[in-house]
């Protein structure tokens, strides 16, 4: 039975009353007295030498506040990377400076180089096209593996070379790895480019800073998915601020993907000129600065191969990756390619010898950082794709072949540093079999061919680690973070609460979501309990929203706070029923005695903490509680997920016929946000295998620079999807069993989309054992008929 | 220049420069920030106003193009007590949104197609919303909602 409230029950979204009257409150809707406008001059080549930047024109025209270059911020910190990556020799990661404006080189199209503030944008944007620039263009470092060559041009002239880490995860002894290989039945290898793409929440990045001379305080309304975040890397590592005279507030946020995580050179450079111009200082992102300035995402090149014995059990897996890290560190590139990636490379097997090795490299292009999945995706469309070539290659079921591998026993500690705490890959694959109708596959496809169409299946599993994780193991493996979160409930006197919560919502539907899981608790109504989000002013401490944590990690602080919070009413209440604390019940807002009708509601019991007159001598007043949360562990969604196209024969179109999802994240708050959840991921993955790339030309020209040539999906390239949750082995150690939902979607699809095609086409006769993604039409058809 | 026109049944004039876009003046002038702006070359539909009852891209119309007609945006959308009206509601119940950054131009869009073509098809909802991106729904739940707002049964239709 579907609950009606409370955990478990598909609550409508009480945000939504706001965005759909059109009274949300986004970054770019606050506009502050006095603001100017900050027009960031950029890069339009890839790499160069600046010889010399003249501003004097541009200082005179009018409405110009004031004109900013690299030399104005020698004296300031850089961007910082938030995670140290130890290379397999034991080295620390080459970490280059990134400078707020660019010093001595640009080095990538969008880098910025001066920025003018300026009464209004367009005189800004005016006074930009006055400034002289005299850069003398290099080579453009672009190619991944030409960039590793001994002799390459460098990014960076004081690295040794464009590697920044050379690293290896797994099994460290070589000849072991040869050994495994040398002595299976049958080895399977593959090529694969997972290709780079552009998050584009559909809210471009917003800054607006302000100075108060009065108090010496600053206030950031920023784009963020962790304002605590920006508020701590800012401070500490780039201006050098005090955190208590530094507020960072994140309001409606459009969206972020990951993409929004990250502290960026824009709103470091409007906090530092909100003072300097002592005006409140303005930014917005066009959608084409986005599209050179927010960090990208994927952008892998690997190939991998994969061991079988003769009974076809995985006996090996090894992967070579280059991960491009574009021209700078962003603030966690450094571990996707690393700990959120070659730690995933087990999937959901059991194959015993795994060896993950990656090459991270610099070149002339975008940063490149988490993007929905980070990491994850990577490793699941490498490793669900060769699978998928072994079972053609052995003329075996993909889907045998994968139930024959799984893990079927918990705890399952992987050769790649992770211990699986729960899991039943088997029980989501019935699911996924029969939501998915696999059986009618064979009738659907004949439907096709007497249409002329080829049709495919592909099936895939994935597993992710969310709810990243122990602040102490991240610590050893280079996080310069903790990864705990932190909420604040607030009790007031007439029983309403107020959640503080580290978590930012960006479309997530925390404002509906967390109130269910306190008012369950409670036994009150939802609407009592508001989610409080987004300001460093008003919560505690926070480490944001990414990685499918919120509900784990956040979630899990605040259901301790709550705790801690009925823990004290039941001794207000036993004061006030004359019982013993051990024998006070919380049911339905109502405290009683054990085993009498003896009761107090949680309103009487509230209002007492506050008007204490009829009080216990050793409690204090008030009823208001802070819990931090450090998980023990990563959470481990996981799921199967199951895709059918038409393919074109005479044009190489792909259509997605049919989508389903087969997803354990454990015990479930809200279906209905959490299948909305999944739906987008699906939707983003699609866009990724047939759809989307993020391309430079040899020169590092960025030639998707515009939604005209990065083609986003749109409502026509996706079908419905379907969805199936009720495969449920709750999480072991967070107090709501929870695991993650977010990037499932996008980690899941890309691989069975691709995995559909090729079944496609060798149903057709076409033996093509890959594709690269995007799955063009025209890259289907040279592959058909290539 | 100075321009007069009707926005939301109400009288609103302003001086604008001949290069302001009707998003600009709706927002920066009027300080309806419910009208969105996701790109600059007209591709994402997060702009969608009605302009004499027509859905148009308030980010490709320059303001003096609207001087004398009427307008309507998402903050003129509700039911004359405030509470939502039928596609507005349908999008809360069918969860059609989740950031909500895209939500005024496909409410705006929606209203236009349900005004022609009061029951349209799954395709002919997905077809018509070619200018509307979305980056979080995967679009499953808006079209869901624009059927259910027309009245079609989706208690069909997989998912949630
Ligand atoms: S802002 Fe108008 S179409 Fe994108
Ligand atoms: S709801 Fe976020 S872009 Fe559509």
């Amino acid at each position: 039975m579907p609950k009606d409230s409370g955990i478990g029950a598909s609550s409508k979204r009480r945000e939504d009353v706001r965005f759909l009257t059109g009274a949300g409150n986004y970054t770019d809707d606050i506009n502050v007295r006095g603001q100017a406008y900050v027009y960031f001059l950029r890069s339009d080549i890839a790499h160069g030498r600046i010889n010399s930047v003249d501003t004097s024109t541009a200082e005179g025209m009018p409405g110009v506040v004031r004109v900013f270059t690299g030399k104005d911020f020698e004296g300031v910190g850089g961007m910082p990377c938030g995670w140290e990556v130890t290379d397999k020799h034991g080295a620390p990661m080459q970490e280059p400076p990134h400078p707020i404006l660019a010093q001595g080189k640009v080095r990538h199209v969008g880098d910025p180089i001066v920025a003018v503030v300026a009464d209004s944008l367009e005189q800004a944007r005016d006074a930009a096209e006055a400034i002289d620039l005299d850069i003398e263009e290099l080579p453009a470092v672009i190619d991944m593996k030409s960039a590793a060559q001994e002799g390459a041009t460098l990014v960076h002239d004081d690295l040794k070379n464009n590697i920044c880490y050379d690293w290896q995860l797994g099994e460290a002894d070589d000849a072991k790895v040869n050994d495994v290989f040398a002595n299976a039945a049958h080895v399977t290898t593959l090529d694969l480019v997972n290709n780079r793409l552009v998050a584009n929440p559909m809210e471009p990045r917003v800054a607006v800073a302000e100075y108060s001379r009065g108090t010496d305080e600053y206030t950031l309304y920023t784009t963020s998915q962790n304002p605590h975040v920006i508020r701590l890397l800012m401070c500490a590592f780039v201006l050098g601020l005090p955190e208590h005279k530094v507020r960072v507030v994140a309001p409606d946020v459009g969206g972020g993907f990951g993409t929004k995580i990250f502290h960026y050179a824009e709103e470091a450079f409007c906090t530092f000129a909100a003072k300097a111009c002592n005006r409140p200082v303005k930014w917005t992102a066009s959608r084409s600065e986005a599209f050179m300035s927010d960090a990208q995402g994927r952008d892998h090149v690997s190939t991998i191969e994969l061991a079988l014995d003769a009974d076809n059990n995985f006996i090996g897996l090894r992967t070579n990756t280059y991960a491009n890290l574009g021209a700078y560190l962003s603030t966690f590139s450094s571990s996707v390619p690393t700990w959120l990636h070659g730690t995933l490379m087990a999937g959901n097997y059991k194959t015993p010898v795994i060896q993950v090795n990656v090459k991270a490299m610099f070149t002339n292009t975008v940063p490149v950082d988490a993007y929905r999945g980070a990491g994850r995706p990577e490793a699941t469309f490498q490793l669900e794709r060769v699978i998928d070539k072994a079972a053609r290659e052995l003329g075996v079921d993909p889907i045998a072949l994968r139930r024959q591998n799984f893990v079927t026993q918990f705890p399952y500690d992987t050769p790649v540093a992770l211990t699986y705490d729960t899991g039943d890959y088997n029980g989501t694959m019935d699911k996924l079999e029969a939501a998915a109708d696999l059986a009618g596959f064979a009738a659907r496809r004949a439907q096709s061919e007497a249409k002329g169409k080829l049709r495919g299946l592909g099936v895939n599993c994935y597993i992710e680690a969310c709810g990243i994780a122990p602040s102490n193991i991240v610590g050893m493996l280079g996080a310069r973070a903790g990864l705990y979160d932190a909420a604040t409930v607030r009790v007031n006197a007439t029983g309403s609460i107020s959640v503080m919560v580290g978590a930012h919502s960006h479309g997530q539907g925390h404002e509906t979501a967390f109130p269910q899981v306190v008012a369950d608790m409670i036994g009150i109504d939802e609407s009592m309990v508001e989610i409080v989000h987004g300001d460093t002013s008003k919560i505690p401490f926070g480490m944001g929203t990414y990685g499918s944590r919120s509900l784990a990690v956040c979630g899990s602080a605040m259901v301790k706070a709550t705790e801690k919070v009925i823990d004290k009413a039941k001794k207000i209440a036993a004061h006030l029923l004359e019982a013993s604390e051990a024998d006070i019940e919380l049911k339905d807002g109502q405290f009683s005695v054990a085993g009498t009708d003896k009761s107090v509601a949680w309103g009487d019991v509230t209002l007492t903490a506050y008007v204490p007159h009829n009080y216990p001598l050793e409690v204090e007043p008030g009823l208001e509680e802070t819990a931090f949360y450090d998980p023990a562990n990563f959470t481990f969604p996981a799921g199967a997920y199951a895709c059918e196209v038409e393919v074109d024969p005479d044009t190489g179109q792909v259509t997605i016929e049919k989508f389903t999802a087969a997803d354990d994240f454990g015990n479930i708050v809200n279906p209905m946000i959490v299948d909305g959840q999944v739906h987008g991921g699906i939707g983003q993955g699609i866009g990724q295998a047939l759809l989307e790339n993020c391309a430079y030309d040899e020169n590092g020209q960025l030639l998707s620079a515009s939604f005209m040539d990065y083609a986003m999906p749109r409502a026509d390239d996706v079908p419905f999807y379907g969805v199936d949750h009720s495969s449920q082995t709750p999480c072991t150690h967070n107090p709501l069993g929870v695991k993650g939902c977010g990037e499932a979607g996008a980690i899941g699809s890309p691989p069975a989309v691709v995995n559909a095609v090729l079944d496609a086409l060798n149903s057709g006769g076409r033996a093509v054992d890959h594709i690269d993604m995007p799955m063009s039409p025209s890259r289907v058809w040279t592959a058909m008929h290539g | 220049m100075k321009i007069s026109m009707t926005v939301n049944g109400k009288a609103v004039s302003g001086e604008v420069e001949g290069r302001t876009l009707l998003s600009g003046f709706l927002r920066e002038q009027l300080s309806l920030t419910g009208t969105h702006v996701g790109c600059d070359t007209a591709q994402c539909g997060a702009c969608v106003v009605h302009v004499n009852g027509q859905a148009v891209k308030s980010c490709n119309m320059l303001a003096v193009e609207a001087d004398g007609a009427d307008v309507g945006t998402i903050e003129g959308q509700a039911n004359a007590d405030g509470s939502l009206n039928v596609i507005q509601q349908a999008f809360q119940d069918h969860h059609g949104l989740q950031c909500g950054f895209c939500t005024p131009g496909m409410v705006m869009s929606a209203a236009a197609l349900l005004k022609d073509n009061p029951r349209p098809s799954e395709a002919e909802i997905r077809k018509y919303l070619e200018g509307n991106l979305c980056r979080c729904t995967g679009y499953h739940n808006i079209v869901k909602a624009i059927m259910a707002a027309s009245g079609q049964d989706v208690g069909s239709i997989a998912a949630e």
